[in-house]
């Protein structure tokens, strides 16, 4: 049932018990996004070390799909070769942009794949997208290079 | 305020045979359809109308000596005279079509704009520094930012009614907030959020006693309940066909023809004028000073129509039917575990919406699995953010009624509340 590919249990779980909450310094890079049809919110920091991103930090506030979204993005994104981490961005917002269409790279998505369903239930799109959209931001204020226009 | 000694005199059943919508599926489970507040299913009576309308008598309005000109003049004209018996306005004149309530508000604010800058025009419509512009914690957007905009561009200054914890307008402060600076007051019948019904007696006398004038925003009590304009005793009243069983793109300005008169065009063009020169126009009479260009023709015959049909079964009826509904829902809600409701949690002085929060669950997630259950309702901060804000939540659900929903409808959403708690739970 396409309801229980939405509400994967890998999202409730990075819902129920996130990874990596909480904003940490130091930062190069800080955004606030917010969803204003629901009122999700969702602050991301990047810290870029040479070439990699040393934290990629967040807090936030909303629904179950935005909330583990940024859980999966700090594990996906923390630590990674800056080049990497676009690679990943890139694939995360092709999926969600793919309307169910797209077959998830499971190797570079990781707990990612879990939001292919998402991509399915366009009012949630956005929803997913928030904290990889704040990421860019933050990774701009960052000073480290961007991936391509993300549309919600 | 409210009477439960009228009762519910249709049968709800052979009535939902009426709404074509009602008898489909959503994700495999009959639809359960709780968000009338947002915008209400229409009954096969004005589908019909509005279907013959363009197969037999399409033409525009006001400009044709040809007979489907004059049919077409004669139903969109018939449509203001139902719409203002139904509302007890004096004169269908004083009725002005626009495309929605918000479109309604800002006419009202354009006017004001217009006369602020305008050398003669009515004093009562003229704001600049000093002036201020009265509204409330509880309103829709769509009767804020019009406010606020107006305040920017003419140097006033917007003020409001706080909330009380219960969901009621605060009117202590009243004698202060609206004093002699006060030009306009403007504030929500029924609150699109909270449900709560204002009796705006209180501010009408004060706005009399300080010479303000008072708009009253009756998106959600139009639809749901008998609205008096001379009983009201306010100037001017908005509300949208969409959410009284009609089409969208029709909408209602009411105000009293001394004012409609004494206020200038908002919009220039076709149908809205008198004479034209290459210098200089004149403006016809209300209500078409107002409705430049081909207004939404149809659109006012469906609203007839939807007038036609809820006058049938009687506003006191649906009234009473969204009482008993609502009564029996805040029960039920109060019966589910860390549900909070935001709002009056009693019938009297409330209409049949109700919003609520289900602890530590986020409202988008209890929507997306109420919709998985065929249940429809609405969920985010339903265009009155400053509501949430007031009670410190990003966003609330929000359940609605009509007149065609049923005791049942309320036990399948408290089911699919249940479930919701052991998704998240
Ligand atoms: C209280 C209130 N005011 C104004 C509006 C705006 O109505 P519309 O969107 O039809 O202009 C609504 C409905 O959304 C409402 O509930």
């Amino acid at each position: 049932m396409q309801f229980d590919q939405l509400y994967q249990e890998i999202i409730l779980e990075h819902y129920k018990r996130p990874h990596g909450r909480g904003l940490r310094e130091p930062f190069g890079g800080e955004a606030h996004h917010v969803n204003p049809t629901c009122g999700d919110e969702v602050t991301i920091r990047v810290a870029v070390a040479g070439d990699k991103l040393a934290d990629v930090s967040y807090e936030g506030m909303g629904c179950s799909i935005s909330q583990a979204s940024a859980s999966v993005l700090h594990d996906l994104l923390a630590d990674q070769p800056v080049d990497e981490a676009f690679k990943v961005h890139d694939a995360f917002v092709e999926l969600m942009q793919g309307r169910g269409q797209v077959e998830p790279d499971e190797e570079l998505l990781g707990d990612g794949v879990a939001f292919s369903g998402v991509a399915r239930y366009p009012a949630r799109v956005k929803c997913a997208l928030l904290p990889w959209m704040a990421f860019k931001d933050a990774a701009v204020r960052a000073g480290v290079a961007v991936g391509p226009e993300v549309k919600a | 305020m409210t009477s439960l000694a009228i009762p519910s005199t249709f049968d709800v059943a052979s009535l939902r045979a009426d709404f074509p919508i009602l008898g489909r599926e959503v994700n495999g489970h009959p639809l359960v359809y709780l968000d009338s507040a947002n915008t209400s299913q229409k009954p096969r009576q004005v589908l019909d109308v509005m279907r013959a309308h363009h197969e037999r008598h399409n033409g525009n309005v006001s400009r044709s000596v040809h007979t489907l000109g004059t049919e077409a003049t004669l139903a969109y004209e018939g449509a203001r005279e139902k719409v203002a018996a139904f509302v007890n306005a004096p004169d269908p004149a004083e009725v002005v079509f626009v495309k929605n309530s918000t479109e309604a508000i800002n006419l009202v604010a354009y006017a004001f704009s217009n006369a602020s800058v305008t050398p003669g025009s009515d004093p009562r419509f003229r704001l600049g520094p000093g002036d201020e512009v009265v509204i409330s914690e509880m309103e829709h957007h769509s009767n804020l930012v019009p406010w606020q905009l107006l305040c920017e561009r003419t140097g006033a200054t917007l003020r409001w009614f706080p909330i009380t914890e219960a969901g009621r307008l605060d009117e202590s402060g009243l004698d202060t907030l609206v004093n002699e600076r006060t030009k306009l007051v403007s504030i929500v019948h029924m609150s699109n959020i909270l449900g709560t019904i204002n009796d705006p007696s209180r501010i009408v006398a004060r706005a009399r006693e300080v010479g303000a004038l008072v708009l009253l925003d009756c998106s959600q009590s139009v639809p749901h309940l008998p609205v008096d304009v001379r009983a009201l005793g306010v100037d001017f009243i908005a509300f949208t066909g969409h959410k009284m069983l009609g089409p969208t793109g029709i909408g209602v300005l009411w105000g009293r023809g001394e004012l409609l008169d004494a206020m200038p065009p908002v919009l220039g063009g076709g149908s809205m004028i008198e004479t034209v020169t290459m210098e200089k126009s004149t403006f016809a009479p209300p209500p078409a000073r107002f409705e430049a260009g081909t207004p939404p023709i149809v659109e006012a015959i469906g609203l007839g129509a939807a007038i036609d049909y809820l006058s049938e079964i009687g506003m006191p009826a649906v009234q009473a039917h969204e009482q008993e509904i609502t009564e029996y829902a805040l029960s039920a809600l109060e019966s589910v575990p860390t549900l909070r409701i935001f709002g009056p949690t009693v019938t009297e002085g409330r209409g049949g919406t109700i919003s609520f929060a289900l602890e530590g669950i986020h409202p988008h997630d209890v929507g997306q699995v109420l919709d998985d259950e065929g249940v429809e309702v609405r969920v985010g901060h339903h265009c009155a953010r400053p509501v949430c804000v007031r009670y410190g939540v990003p966003a609330t659900t929000r359940a609605s009624f009509y007149v065609y929903t049923t005791t049942e409808e309320v036990d399948a959403l408290v089911r699919g509340l249940e479930r919701v708690r052991k998704v998240f739970g």
